[in-house]
């Protein structure tokens, strides 16, 4: 048992000596990111969540138009440039002419990348008798969630260089779509040859891309690798290598943060920000979100079809306490339902005033008294809402000093979304990230009238609602931004949400990282990162 | 020895189904589905939704999917995983050898100090260190899992330095899987320097998962020892003048691990619910962190294959415990 015990120890005190001087690779360049979790997989179009994109398309991929990194400004990716019609109905795509595919054991690519792969990459989503269509589970949601195969008409190639998209209606926010994740782009190439060899699911297990870095491997649940690619066409990344420390504990990943383990970390603990700030190895960043939190009144629903009752309600809650208790400083005061780093947002709106008297006053003119009603609380955090459970005992103490007597109800998160999609709900808290940073994103999914999905509000005002179908029909950035403006006025003044708060996001950042940027649409872009 | 085996087997079988139907149920029950977890705030059509469903076969009645599901598992097909798309198989098979070495390493290091401070106990028997070690051994098995890995974290790897916050390996590393157990794989590549950074990711997480099976070993074996330590031959030994050391280790020791052998098998089941948590800490890629993803996640299929997964290795090892006492205490083949 001692010599036992001993050799243990001297294992391990060898193990400490050793570790200690492991070979450090000074000449290589490699950024470590604590990922928070694992990607489903390596085809953005298939796996539709945060951590699949940072692990696909933002590394391996690239699309038709994408966005600057720090804004939601849609720029020049794999398209070079685009023209519209006038009547809107259909867009032309001229492709950059010289982008390499990546390699690897399976596949060398024999040519640039051209028009046959963005057909590729939009029917297999698109036409369900697609050979690929069904490989890999088949589930493009996000796809669906944009409305893809209802927007598009027909994709043609003109030439190898040259893509036309045809639209069954105008809809100015489509080429933002393109820039979005799931639109990445894929080799046709690369899944012919895959095809032949009666392998198609390679293509989504072993990624190959046009984007800044190629994917080397994957252990599950432990760690992403990627190195720099040579021939990216926007230029070589400035680090050698990139790896993914998978950290799903948020605390955990913090302490490696500190302890030089990982260059950064994405969506901190609030709890941990004021260490954060303090530590003078690290650099906190943030930024606004691209996000809005709100409590949705269900205008179908007596009382709540009166507009002065939800003017009231909204005058009732005392917005600074809820940005004081519930974010911490972590939120700025939501007025309109974009934010305002968005384009259109209006600051000429007026919030209502906390001011109970008033509220009370204009409920007693609509005829209401001694209301009896509930909010819905979310179960869970969200970027917009990081305790909607305690935002919501804060509005019902706001609401009993009118003398409204509210109930909190909440569900486990997928049925409390879908008993509020079936209008069960008084009022209801919850939120919305931005997918593509155009205002139509969150005004006509959130307040639509044909968003009977995710209409919290179920209001429709046809005097709104039209100002956003203008909005859709032109794609001249002045008008649309006049059409949007005048929207946010009629929606403050009809009052179906009381906006609360847009989250501001945090990155803890190593010193010795430059060149990264928080982005709004909380992606996290590395191909232009460097290690000093 | 033949029939014993096969009564064993006979009463694995219910239990067998009634794991398969727990697994079956339990995902479930559970409110939710894997289409909604995905979705987020994209409230889908009910229409999408059905089709989604239906393109992973749940919107077939309970019964059918219970039964293609039983007739799969005895085909050896455990489902495909609705995140990944992958068999379910293949990724338990691959992180299970983490989590088998982190188990083996937890269990040692619990061996290694619970046997000798309950034998310790068990001999200086209602002095403070007897009583020193038993509430110590009390507080390690109370211990909130969750607080004391971050405790030692914040100890040992923030303050200290001393030890790696997370993970299996450092990834200066990329060690090629061969058996899937990190500690050998690192020895059969040419990395220099991948085994001591393995070993080195090793030791809290073991300390963390080996705490609580230390703490009913220490336990076990100072009752067993009390036991055998009043038993006629101990007494005679001693009567014969025999030294402590053959006393306690050769007479009372040898009889007392019977009982403690099977308290360690009985762990087992312990270590793998620990892994759950002590693998979410350490970011650790084993079967408990995969398992409590896919539920978060309503992925059920690699929650009901995984489940069934898990009771089948428990089951084994059970299986061979009993065996294995079988042979150590003969009497048992013949009482049953």
């Amino acid at each position: 048992m001692k010599t036992k015990l001993l050799g243990v120890a001297a294992g391990i005190a060898a193990a400490a000596v050793i570790a200690v001087s492991a070979p450090s690779e000074a000449a290589v360049k490699t950024f470590v990111f604590c990922s928070e979790g694992s990607p489903g997989g390596f085809n953005p179009s298939l796996h539709s969540a945060g951590t699949d994109f940072d692990a696909s398309a933002q590394t391996i991929n690239n699309r038709l138009a994408e966005f600057e990194p720090g804004t939601t400004k849609v720029v020049p990716g794999l398209a070079e440039s685009w023209t519209a019609s006038d009547d809107g109905l259909s867009y032309t795509f001229h492709l950059r002419k010289g982008v390499k595919w990546h390699s690897n054991d399976q596949f060398t690519p024999t040519r640039d990348f051209n028009a046959d792969d963005v057909l590729f990459s939009f029917n297999r989503q698109w036409k369900e008798d697609h050979p690929y269509n069904p490989v890999s589970g088949g589930k493009y949601l996000y796809f669906g969630w944009m409305d893809m195969g209802t927007a598009l008409s027909s994709i043609e190639k003109i030439d190898d260089y040259t893509v036309k998209m045809t639209l069954n209606a105008p809809d100015a926010p489509f080429v933002s779509n393109l820039a979005m994740d799931f639109a990445s782009i894929l080799s046709a190439e690369y899944a012919d040859k895959m095809a032949a060899a009666g392998t198609m699911e390679t293509v989504d297990d072993a990624p190959i891309g046009t984007g800044p870095f190629e994917f080397v491997s994957y252990k599950k649940d432990a760690v992403i690798r990627y190195k720099a690619f040579d021939q990216y066409w926007e230029g070589r990344p400035k680090i050698d290598k990139l790896v993914f420390a998978i950290t799903v504990d948020k605390s955990v990943a913090w302490q490696k943060v500190q302890a030089g383990e990982c260059h950064m970390m994405p969506y901190p603990n609030p709890a941990d920000l004021e260490a954060m700030s303090k530590n003078p190895d690290i650099n906190l960043l943030s930024q606004e979100g691209l996000n809005v939190g709100y409590l949705g009144f269900n205008a179908e629903r007596a009382p709540f079809d009166d507009v002065r009752v939800r003017q009231a309600l909204s005058m009732a809650i005392n917005k600074q306490a809820i940005l004081d208790v519930v974010f911490k400083g972590a939120g700025s005061a939501a007025k309109n339902p974009i934010p305002p780093t968005m384009w259109s947002y209006n600051d000429d709106v007026v919030d209502y005033p906390y001011d109970p008297a008033a509220a009370k006053a204009l409920l007693a003119e609509a005829g209401v008294n001694g209301l009896k009603t509930n909010i819905w609380a979310m179960p869970v955090a969200r970027p917009y809402n990081p305790n909607a459970r305690r935002m919501a005992e804060l509005i019902q103490a706001d609401w009993a000093k009118i003398g409204v007597d509210a109930e909190i109800v909440s569900y486990e998160w997928g049925e409390y979304r879908e008993r509020i999609r079936a209008g069960e709900h008084d009022t209801a808290l919850l939120g919305w990230t931005g997918d593509n940073g155009d205002p139509d994103n969150f005004m006509f999914v959130l307040l639509g009238c044909e968003a009977a999905k995710s209409n919290v509000a179920r209001w429709c005002n046809t005097r709104f609602d039209g100002l956003l179908r203008a909005a859709k029909k032109t794609s001249d950035p002045a008008e649309r931004t006049a059409l949007y403006e005048q929207a946010q006025l009629v929606f403050k003044r009809e009052a179906p949400w009381f906006t609360v708060a847009h989250s501001v996001q945090f990155r803890p950042v190593r010193k010795e990282v430059v060149g990264f940027k928080i982005h709004p649409l909380g992606s996290h872009i590395f191909k232009y990162v460097d290690l000093k | 020895m033949f029939s014993f085996l096969v009564n064993r087997l006979a009463i694995l079988a219910p239990v067998f189904f009634g794991v398969t139907l727990l697994s079956f149920g339990f995902i479930r029950i559970l409110p939710g589905d894997p289409i909604l977890a995905l979705s987020g705030e994209r409230s889908i059509s009910p229409e999408q939704h059905a089709a989604l469903l239906s393109k992973l076969g749940l919107d077939k009645p309970l019964w059918e999917q219970y039964f293609n599901y039983i007739s799969n598992i005895l085909q050896g097909d455990f489902g495909t995983s609705v995140l990944t798309n992958r068999p379910v198989l293949d990724e338990f098979l691959e992180l299970f050898p983490a989590t088998v070495e982190l188990a083996t390493c937890a269990m040692i290091f619990a061996i290694l100090i619970g046997l000798p401070a309950g034998i310790f106990a068990a001999v200086k028997r209602r002095t403070f260190y007897d009583q020193g070690i038993m509430g110590i051994s009390l507080v390690g098995y109370s211990m909130p899992i969750f607080w004391w890995g971050l405790l030692l974290i914040i100890l040992f790897s923030n303050i200290l330095g001393w030890t790696p916050v997370s993970g299996r390996v450092s990834f200066l590393f990329d060690v090629e899987p061969v058996t899937g157990f990190l500690l050998i794989d690192s020895l059969l590549g040419d990395e220099e320097g991948a085994f001591a950074s393995a070993l080195h990711h090793l030791i809290l997480p073991s300390i963390v998962l080996g705490t609580i099976p230390l703490a009913i070993i220490a336990r076990q074996t100072r009752s067993a020892m009390l036991e055998v330590l009043s038993e006629d031959y101990v007494r005679t030994a001693r009567a014969k003048g025999l030294s402590p050391i053959r006393v306690y280790g050769l007479h009372a020791l040898r009889n007392a691990m019977i009982t403690v052998i099977t308290v360690i098998g009985l762990q087992v089941g312990v270590l793998l619910a620990g892994a759950i948590l002590t693998e979410t800490i350490f970011s650790w890629p084993g079967i408990g962190k995969w398992i409590i993803f896919s539920v978060f996640s309503r992925d059920y299929f690699a929650v009901q294959g995984g489940l069934v997964l898990i009771a089948i290795c428990i089951m084994s090892v059970n299986l061979i415990v009993d065996l294995m006492y079988g042979l150590i205490n003969p009497r048992i083949l013949h009482t049953r």
